[in-house]
């Protein structure tokens, strides 16, 4: 479940960054872009809380 | 609910006034993360578009940033983790032996001030994106004051929502925050990336030619000073100057296994003041020149753009915020943690109406790194030198002393002396760090030569350089 979870991840991070890369080589429009990174955005934080924070950070 | 919010102020608390043990260090991951998320925040929205403004060319921009970023590291790493790793204390728990009490309060006070007016700058940034959807007029880059009410009710809602969770949920937000990291990283690098087409540049190739003619011209706005190479180093060294020169970081440090983590400071500065700031500053030439950081990030990457500014400044606001409250909550502890919160929100907020604080913000950024610098001083000379000149370290420890004069007159006239330069000598804030960092050591070395002859001392082994050398962890 956990390697599912990470995977949409991944694949929200990868919609977040990888149409902008399309974008600048003119291969897709920038309204386009902006839709697919909402959407990465959305996977991304629908997903990532779940396991991540695993590991403690030190304190202040 | 509230057990449990008390157990968590609790916690924060672990280790306030002794060194953190051998079994609570932690490995380099910790610091690798927390230093990537950390500088990553909703004010790299606004740095970049400043340094466009400030007429700041292609060439200058790059090579300072590359200097003062690599400068940055070195003090985190060379001069702060060294002092954590041996003393392993907070800074004010470090600072109140060195200073004594009472100074440590005036400390707390004009820390707490900066935090707040740090704070209420994320808090407008926030308001620039929260403001999008209802078509609020958005300050520009001439504004100092409030431009419309539509903007004080934004602002006012954006500063309630983040007081009431810096109060109710600090830890969560802390954890959210960790999440967000690596998606604004890829916001900003997507943001620029997709609005390059826009401004001419259509490969990496033309990428340089294009910068120099549309992004970073070399041509300030007008009313503003052109920055050059040294302006963009010592900014971007001194940004942070706080943190590694005037020590605030030995209280995170202090958890490092060695004083090599302080090297892990490289992810935030290469991304977040590195990476982040030139991404900001082609949003702001691809929008013609606008600095508000929701309709830039808007215009480049819709509507996970405007979430991102709204993040980035509550995710960073929430934390200053608390960390306020706890400096203040230090000097009155009598009065319950929730409403010196309250009270530090309220005076965040009010901070936040007034858009000069983020249209000025090189400037109060490099002020709050020159004001508690000296202090920073006062702790590497305390611990390096002043052993080695026969005198005594943590003088207001081992003297029972609530307030030491040397470390007070030295932390005064250090400010007093800059703000001379800069008024008299005309020289820029953005410079008056290095100066000001000699002229607080030597002042702390002679007026300790001066203070402590005068005062009969009680031999006793204290935490010092010689005496830590000798320990090995």
């Amino acid at each position: 479940m956990l390697s599912i979870l990470k995977l949409i991840s991944f694949i929200g991070l990868l919609m977040t960054v990888v149409p902008s890369f399309l974008v600048f080589s003119g291969l897709m429009e920038l309204n386009f872009h902006k839709t697919l990174m909402l959407i990465g955005t959305l996977l991304w934080f629908f997903t990532a809380p779940f396991w991540m924070n695993r590991q403690e950070q030190p304190q202040n | 609910m509230k057990k449990k919010l008390t157990q968590q102020l609790d916690s924060i608390d672990e280790y306030e006034r002794e060194p953190i043990p051998q079994s609570k260090l932690k490995g380099i991951k910790s610091f690798v993360g927390m230093y990537a998320g950390e500088h990553v925040a909703g004010t790299e929205f606004v740095i970049g578009p400043l340094f466009v403004i400030h007429g700041v060319s292609a060439s200058d921009l790059f090579m300072g940033l590359l200097a003062g970023n690599l400068l940055a590291i070195l003090s985190w790493a060379l001069l702060c983790a060294p002092i954590a790793v041996k003393a392993r204390l907070t800074l004010y728990y470090q600072l109140e032996k060195i200073c004594g009490r009472y100074l440590v309060s005036g400390y707390n006070i004009v820390n707490a001030l900066m935090f707040c007016f740090l704070a209420g700058s994320m808090i407008a940034v926030s308001a620039t994106a929260v403001g999008i959807p209802f078509d609020i007029a958005m300050p520009d880059l001439n504004d100092w004051y409030p431009n419309s009410a539509g903007w004080i009710i934004t602002v006012l809602c954006v500063g309630i929502v983040i007081t009431a969770v810096a109060i109710l949920g600090y830890e969560q937000i802390s954890r959210f925050a960790n999440v967000c990291a690596p998606w604004m990283v890829l916001v900003f690098i997507a943001a620029a990336f997709a609005v390059m087409p826009r401004l001419g540049i259509t490969s990496l190739g033309n990428f340089w030619e294009v910068a120099q003619a549309k992004i970073w011209t070399g041509v300030p706005a007008e009313g503003y000073s052109k920055f050059t190479f040294c302006h963009v180093m010592f900014f971007a060294w001194f940004a942070n100057m706080a943190m590694h020169i005037g020590m605030a970081d030995l209280s995170i440090l202090r958890y490092a296994k060695k004083w090599q983590y302080g090297f892990s400071s490289a992810t935030g500065m290469f991304v977040g003041h590195f990476m982040a700031w030139i991404a900001s500053g082609i949003l702001c030439a691809a929008a013609n020149g606008d600095v508000a950081p929701g309709p830039i990030a808007y215009n480049s990457a819709g509507i996970a753009g405007v979430i991102c500014v709204i993040i980035a400044g509550w995710t960073t606001a929430n934390p200053t915020i608390y960390r306020a409250g706890l400096a203040i909550q230090s000097i009155i502890p009598q009065v319950r943690r929730w409403k010196v919160t309250l009270m530090v929100g309220l005076v965040t907020t009010i901070a936040a109406f007034f858009p000069a604080l983020v249209m000025r913000l090189l400037d109060f950024v490099a002020l709050y790194g020159l004001v508690l610098m000296p202090m920073g001083a006062i702790i590497f000379i305390d611990f390096y030198i002043i052993p080695k000149l026969g005198l005594r370290s943590n003088y207001a420890s081992e003297t029972n002393s609530p307030f030491n004069i040397a470390a007070a007159v030295t932390w005064i006239a250090t400010l007093f002396f800059c703000l001379f330069l800069n008024f008299y000598q005309g020289v820029d804030i953005f410079f008056l760090g290095l100066p000001g960092w000699f002229i607080a050591a030597a002042l702390y070395i002679i007026m300790s030569k001066l203070y402590q002859r005068k005062t009969t001392v009680q031999p006793q082994t204290e935490l010092s350089a010689d005496t830590l050398n000798s320990v090995k962890y």
